[in-house]
Formats: C-alpha cells, structure tokens, sequence
C-alpha cells in the first residue's frame, strides 16, 4: 500500500469524502439504456459552474452604482484583460443555460420523470427555474442599458396588482422609482441567487440518486444487469455532450455575441424615455405574451405566474401511470403540440401586441396569444387529466435488457427527429420582423473572417474629426486606443495636442490643458444641457456604441448617413427644424444632412464623394464600437478547433467505451 | 456490472496499446483545455490595459527650494523629489561602500548633470511604510534622509538604507529630464512618453 492509498484512507475513515464521490460519481448505478436527452442535466450543472466563476472575476470590474455602471461594463469590455471574453461568456452563458435547462424539463415532460417516486425531484427542478428566472432578470439589470431599466421598471410592477401593491414596489425598489438603491439590491442578489441555486441543485441530486435516473422506457429496474456504473459509461457520454456544446456556445461567443441581445441596452439607461419597442430576453417571452394576451391587469400577472407555478401541480395533474410517452400513443402528440405551442408564445411575446401576420392571412398577434394560451393552460388543466383516465397505452416491455422491437425502435428515433424538425417548420410563418429593411453594404470586417481596413478606419477617424465632432462625443474612446488604427504613438500625442481636457491647477483652479494619448476624446459639449441649448433641444448621441446600438447595425448607420431626401414625399408634414430621412425612425431627423461632396479631404489627397465618407465613418464607428472583434475571431477560431478535437476524441473514447456493453 | 468484468478482460487482452493511447491523449487534451481555460480568469485580475498606460507623470521642478522635497504620486505610489543642498550631495558621495547594507554609488543613483535632484520611491523596503523626513517638519534620522517610523529604519541623502530593518536602498523610478526643471516620471527615454 503506497503513501497516497494510506493518507486516502486514513481521511476517509473520518471524513467519507472519496468513498462518497466514488458512491456517487463513480460506481451510481444508472439505467442502461439512457439516450443523448439525459445530457442536458449534467449540462446544466457545468453551465451553472462556468456562470457563477466568469460572473465572479466579472463582479471584480463591476460597479453597481447608476453613475458608472454603464461605463464599467465598456471598461470591462474594453481595458480589463479578457473582460471581452469574460462579459460574452456570461451573456451568453445565460441563454445557453435556459436552452440547456428548457431541454431538460421538455425531456421530463416527454419521458414522465417527474411521476411518483420523484415528484420532489422535479418540484426542486421547478424551484431552481425560478430561481434562474430571478437571477436572470436581476442581472440583465445590471448594464444599466435601456432595457435593463425599463424591463427592471416593468418587471416590477407587476407585484404593483397585489394587495398594497404600491408598498411592495416602492420597497422593491428602495425608492420611488428604480434608482441607485435598486442597482445595488439587484447586484447583491444577482451575487447571493446563484450560490441558492447550487443549494437546490444539491437537493435535486440527492433526490435523483434516491431513486437513480428515470430512463426512456420509463419502467423501473428489475435486475443488476439494467444498469451500468456512471463511470466511465455516462462520465465520457457527458464529456462528448459538452464538447457539442460548447462548440455552439463559443461560436456564440466568438461569432455572433450579440445575437440574443437587445441592441437598446447598448443605450446608457434614460428614465424619461422609454424604448419603443420593449421585450425580454428570450427565455422569458412566452410568459410575456401570456401576460399581455390577458386584458386584464391583475388576471395577466395571475396567468403569467400561474404558467410557472402550474408546474408544481405537474405530478398531479398528470394522472396517467405510464411514465414514458413512448408507450403513450395519444400523449406522444400532444406533448409535441404543446412544444410547438410554446415556441409560438414565444414569438407571440417578440412581436408587438398590434402585429399583424400578412402572411397567415392577416393573423392577428393578439388573437394568436390568446388562442396559444389558452392551448397552454389546456395542456395542463384538461389534456394531462383527462388521458390519463380515456388514453390506452401500449404494452409495456417486461425490463430494460429486453427492450421493444429493435427496428421498431429505430423508427421511433426517426418520428422523434422528424417530429422536432417540425416544430421549428411550423413556426416560420411567424418569423420576420417589424422594422423596416434597410440597404445591405458590404463591409470588410463581416462574417467570421471579416477584418478592419487600417485605411478605411483612419478615413473614417478623419470625418468622425472633421464632421461628427462637432455634434457628437466619443466618449468610451481613449487617444491611445488609436493605435489599433495603425496610428505611430508620436502620431497620437500629435492627435491628443489638438485637444484640451479640463484639470485642476495646483491652486486648485480649473484649467485647461493639453489632452495626453491616455485621456478620452473630450465632447464637443461640457454637459447634457449645453449639448441640447446648442441643437434644438435635441441631444446629438454618443457615438461609441452606436452601429451596436440600432438595429441593422452599421447598416442603419449608413442607411441614414446617405438616406437623406430634399423633398419628402406629399402626405409627410416636416416639422421645423426637421429634415426628411426615411430610414430614422419618425422619418423626420433634427440632423442636417452632416455629409457633403468636398466636405473633408484625406490625408493622402483623396476626395471622397458622400457615400464613401460615409462608409468610412461608418467603418471606423464600428470599431469604435467592437474593438475586441478581430482578436474575438482569431481566438474563436483557436476554441473551435480546441473543441472539435475534444468532441472527436470523445466520440471515440465513447464508442470505444460503450463497446463492453453493447 | 457482469458484462463489465467479462468484456473488459476480453478488450483489454486485444488492443491494450490503441485504448491507453486513446486516454492518454484525451487527458493530455483536457489538461491543456483546462490550463487555457483558467488563463483568460487570471489574467483578468492584471492590471487593465487602461492602468497600464496611466504610468507617466510630469514634475515642475523649479518651485522646490535647495534642502527640501516633494511627494508626487505615480501608478499609486508616493515618489520623493529632493532638491539637495551641495553639502548633502558631499555627504552622500563620500560614504564608503564598505559601509552600506546596499552598496551603491551616488552616482548610480541620480541622473548625470543632474546630480543636484534625488528621485526616488518613497517606500520602505523593509514592509512597505513611507519614511519620514521629507517635510521640512518631519524627522530625517541620524543620515540626513528620510526615516521610517514602522522598524526604524535610516536612509541617508543617496535614499540608501544605513541602518536595518531594511533590506535595500530606495527604489529609483524611471524618469527622464524633459527640461533642466521639468521631469517625467515613468519613462526612461523622453520618445517614449
Ligand atoms: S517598514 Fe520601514 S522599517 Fe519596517
């Protein structure tokens, strides 16, 4: 016996820690016959882990102050070392982890895992899910974008339809509306939530290792041979699992990181304004359509919530012995309509209550939310009840090392793809948007390969300067940063002498001085006020973010930079003041056409004519606003390659693996 | 659990090579992912590329009288700047290395030229207080530089430590003289400021 074994030993006499993991993770005995749908659990678990560590390194950056809250987040993004990273695998990470977890109750649902004994098993699941939701909403607070305050705003106000519903918000929020003491509460949970999640996650698993996983056939095991160890059998199915998806989570990353964002909560948060256009994340949009199909407030906030806490109910509500849908020929299709009904909610809750689906026959999106509803709830309180008592279901198999037909159950596979596929057909219909389409440009630094144009980019510094300055800060831009232009760091001090930036003389009077490349660009105005005497009251935006901030992105940018019409068609009324550009929303602008023939000559003696100005500034706001986007695509492409080889290997190793069995 | 006993056997006498080469690279794989993985975490508590270019400072040297000092701040950090009095410079130039817990020469440790103006890093290098003496009020000890007030330790007028605690003399930022009175901290070489 070696040194190590003894010290093992002697632990494990007085602490049973690796007799335990070796209970729990190595020898657990699980059914055999468990499918790729029992990958999401333990899906679920790595994804919580990865969550709460990027959202620890990233709280070490964060500042939970209204003030700075919104700035802290570009600096993350911008100056922290792999904040860029850190802050797309944490926004990101939250959808993966609804997907992850969706799939995983959707899998219960079909599979009846939640029947007797393990009713508490999924109850906990359900609470873990709400604990998500709480956690999740608290954090999209915390970039103090504009959909952050007004989804905090709106989120709230929901409890305003309890009794002394104005008490409950106001003490929400710590104030009369959300303000600062509400940043802070929200971050403080957002902290304290997930670490309650593991709390429940534990529970969960003792629950489950009661009474082992629930399998595909839903019967329970009779002989030692229906199961096999965890290890190395589903540790190395888990492994393979994670490598497919993490593939999808670092293309999200890498690739498409602000696919599942709002492009308004890259405005800085305005409590005088509110979006016109407001949704919640994804994950939460078939409860936000339940809560608006309902014209009654009170009613709207009852069903919104009752769609959650139904869940509970699940166990009871189902009244059917037989727990997998397999052997239940009528369940099997109501639980894919149900499926298909809550993908339709969802897009119910992405459009706006008045939309109007020209191509289902002028649908309209209110009517379909209410019908949906309707099919959600009727899925719970009549459909499970009422099959359990009228359904027939076929014969169950005698034990799970002899299982149905084979061929037949090779075919079952194929419906259940095929059944899957059709969900997502179903719902096309409802895809599209409701804004306007915009021209589409070429631009060098799309699509996965895309890079910026050095020359492109000091062009369009050139009109940012000469032009948009005047009207417009750039305020999350240092001098310094411009040596990603291909700027010389004597070229930039000469840039940074151009401007003044305000300091404090050593007698403590403000002054002026000479701005150094570590100061930011200064504004055109001292403050929001001068800004809005000097243009009209309108207030010229921050162009940083801009071509993240708009839909359609550096093409809306350049849409509207060139969009300008003299005269606007007949039946519009130009208020004065105004200027007539179909692509801004209102149609009418209080920017003057800022581009013109001749207006800027560039360095090296070009003349560019309006549509090339244009497309310069707008490559150079763009980087503004994704600095990060080319060493985000060099390293995508390192992680990508990382996971294939892993998910290759485990693919083997598996097979390899499972080979003893089958 | 039979099946595992019988087919292990079987498997394990047929292709023992290919199998352990197989985990043996998945490990190695794992390993190598992990290591990347964590890297991205603990390099985000570096200094942020913001505070990293914050490291230079300029000095107007000119409002300090002969025999006195100045604390400026840079990267958080108290520097002294010590305008000294020729007797001083005398004093620091004729101590004998022999008799320094840190042999340095004066020379070493001032700008050429310069040799009036004593930069350096205002914290002990013992454990971290900042001396005394560079207020005309403060205690300068028995050396005539600065004293820390922790563990006692003395500094003489070269920032040389004459009497422990301390390990070694005062540190020497990098700065350069941009005019006769101006300096800038941070920056050996003005091209680079
Ligand atoms: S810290 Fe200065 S003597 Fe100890």
């Amino acid at each position: 016996m070696d040194r190590l074994t003894k010290v093992v030993r002697w632990i494990d006499y007085r602490l049973p820690f690796f007799s335990f993991i070796d209970h729990e993770l190595r020898e657990y005995p699980t059914p055999r016959n468990l499918n790729y749908w029992w990958n999401f659990g333990s899906l679920a678990g790595i994804t919580l882990v990865i969550m709460i560590l990027s959202g620890i390194f990233l709280a070490m950056h964060y500042e939970p102050d209204t003030k700075l809250a919104f700035d802290s987040v570009e600096y993350i993004m911008r100056n922290v070392n792999y904040g860029w990273l850190m802050r797309y695998l944490h926004a990101n990470g939250a959808t993966m982890f609804f997907i992850v977890v969706y799939i995983h109750m959707f899998r219960g649902l079909y599979y009846g895992s939640y029947k007797s004994p393990r009713e508490l098993l999924w109850m906990l699941g359900v609470v873990i899910l709400l604990l998500m939701m709480a956690t999740a909403f608290m954090g999209y607070v915390l970039p103090w974008g504009q959909m952050s305050y007004w989804g905090a705003t709106v989120i709230t106000n929901l409890f305003s339809v309890f009794p002394f519903g104005e008490t409950i918000v106001e003490w929400l929020w710590g104030g009369f509306s959300v303000d600062n003491p509400t940043l802070n509460r929200f971050f403080a949970l957002h902290y304290l939530f997930p670490f309650l999640i593991v709390g429940v996650v534990i529970l969960h698993l003792i629950a489950l290792h009661q009474h082992g996983s629930n399998n595909p056939l839903g019967i329970d095991r009779k002989e030692p041979r229906d199961s096999l160890p965890f290890h190395p059998y589903y540790t190395v199915k888990d492994l393979f699992g994670l490598g497919i998806f993490a593939l999808v989570w670092a293309y999200f990353i890498f690739f498409n990181p602000n696919f599942f964002g709002e492009p308004d909560n890259y405005i800085p948060a305005n409590p005088l304004v509110t979006p016109p256009h407001i949704v919640p994340e994804w994950y939460f949009l078939p409860f936000y359509a339940i809560l608006r199909s309902i014209p009654n407030k009170l009613l709207g906030v009852i069903a919104m919530f009752g769609a959650v806490f139904v869940l509970f109910f699940l166990p009871w509500l189902d009244t059917s012995k037989v727990r997998s849908a397999t052997f239940r020929p009528v369940y099997k299709w109501i639980f894919w309509g149900f499926v298909v009904d809550c993908f339709i909610l969802g897009c119910v809750g992405a459009h706006s209550p008045d939309y109007i689906y020209d191509n289902l026959g002028g649908l309209s999106n209110q009517i379909l939310g209410q019908v949906t509803t309707l099919l959600y709830f009727g899925f719970f309180f009549i459909a499970l009840p009422l099959l359990g008592l009228y359904e027939k279901p076929n014969p169950l198999p005698k034990s799970l090392s002899e299982p149905v037909l084979k061929g037949k159950k090779k075919k079952s596979v194929e419906i259940q793809s095929a059944l899957f596929a059709l969900c997502f057909l179903s719902i096309t219909p409802l895809y599209g948007t409701d804004s306007p389409p915009l021209p589409h440009e070429v631009w060098s630094f799309q699509g996965p390969f895309g890079t910026y144009d050095r020359a492109d980019l000091q062009h369009g510094f050139q009109v940012y300067k000469e032009v948009c300055s005047v009207c417009h800060s750039l305020s999350q831009i240092r001098f310094r940063d411009l040596a990603a232009l291909g700027y010389s760091v004597e070229e930039i001090k000469a840039i940074a002498a151009e401007y003044k930036v305000d300091a404090i003389d050593d007698e403590g009077n403000p002054i002026e001085k000479t701005a150094l490349p570590t100061d930011k660009i200064p504004g055109p105005y001292k403050n929001e006020q001068a800004a809005r005497a000097a243009n009209n009251g309108a207030l010229p935006p921050d162009l940083s973010l801009m071509t993240k901030a708009r839909v359609g992105g550096p093409d809306y940018v350049y849409a509207l930079l060139t969009g300008y019409e003299l005269t606007p068609p007949k039946d519009i009324h130009i208020a004065e003041g105004m200027h007539y550009n179909p692509f801004f929303p209102g149609e009418q602008i209080a920017m003057t056409p800022p581009l013109s023939e001749g207006l800027v000559t560039y360095s090296d003696g070009a003349q560019p004519n309006v549509n090339q100005m244009a497309k310069d500034v707008v490559s150079f706001l763009s980087w503004t606003a994704e600095p990060e986007l080319e060493v985000r695509k060099q390293t995508g492409y390192m992680v990508l390659i990382y996971f294939i080889v892993f998910t290759i290997l485990m693919y083997f190793i598996m097979k390899r693996v499972w080979a003893r069995v089958k | 659990m039979t099946e595992e006993t019988v087919d292990h056997a079987s498997h394990e006498k047929k292709e023992p090579t290919r199998r352990d080469f197989l985990f043996l690279t998945a490990g190695a794989v794992g390993a190598v992912g992990t290591a990347y993985f964590a890297w991205p975490f603990i390099d985000s508590m570096s200094p942020a590329a913001d505070i990293l270019a914050q490291s230079t400072v300029d000095v107007d040297l000119s409002p300090i009288p002969a025999g006195q000092a100045i604390t400026v701040v840079w990267r958080g950090k108290p520097i002294f700047v010590r305008r000294r009095t020729p007797e001083e410079i005398t004093m620091a130039e004729q101590v004998p290395l022999s008799a320094l817990i840190d042999p340095e020469t004066d020379q070493a440790r001032v700008k050429t030229g310069h040799n009036e103006w004593l930069i350096v890093i205002g914290i002990c290098t013992h454990l971290g207080c900042i001396p005394t003496g560079n207020k005309p009020t403060q205690d300068r000890g028995k050396y005539g530089g600065w004293a820390c007030p922790c563990h006692g330790s003395l500094y003489d007028t070269s920032g040389r430590v004459r009497r422990g605690p301390a390990p070694l003399n005062l540190g020497i930022p990098p700065y350069t003289f941009l005019t006769a009175t101006h300096i800038r901290i941070g920056v050996n070489e003005v091209s680079h400021g």
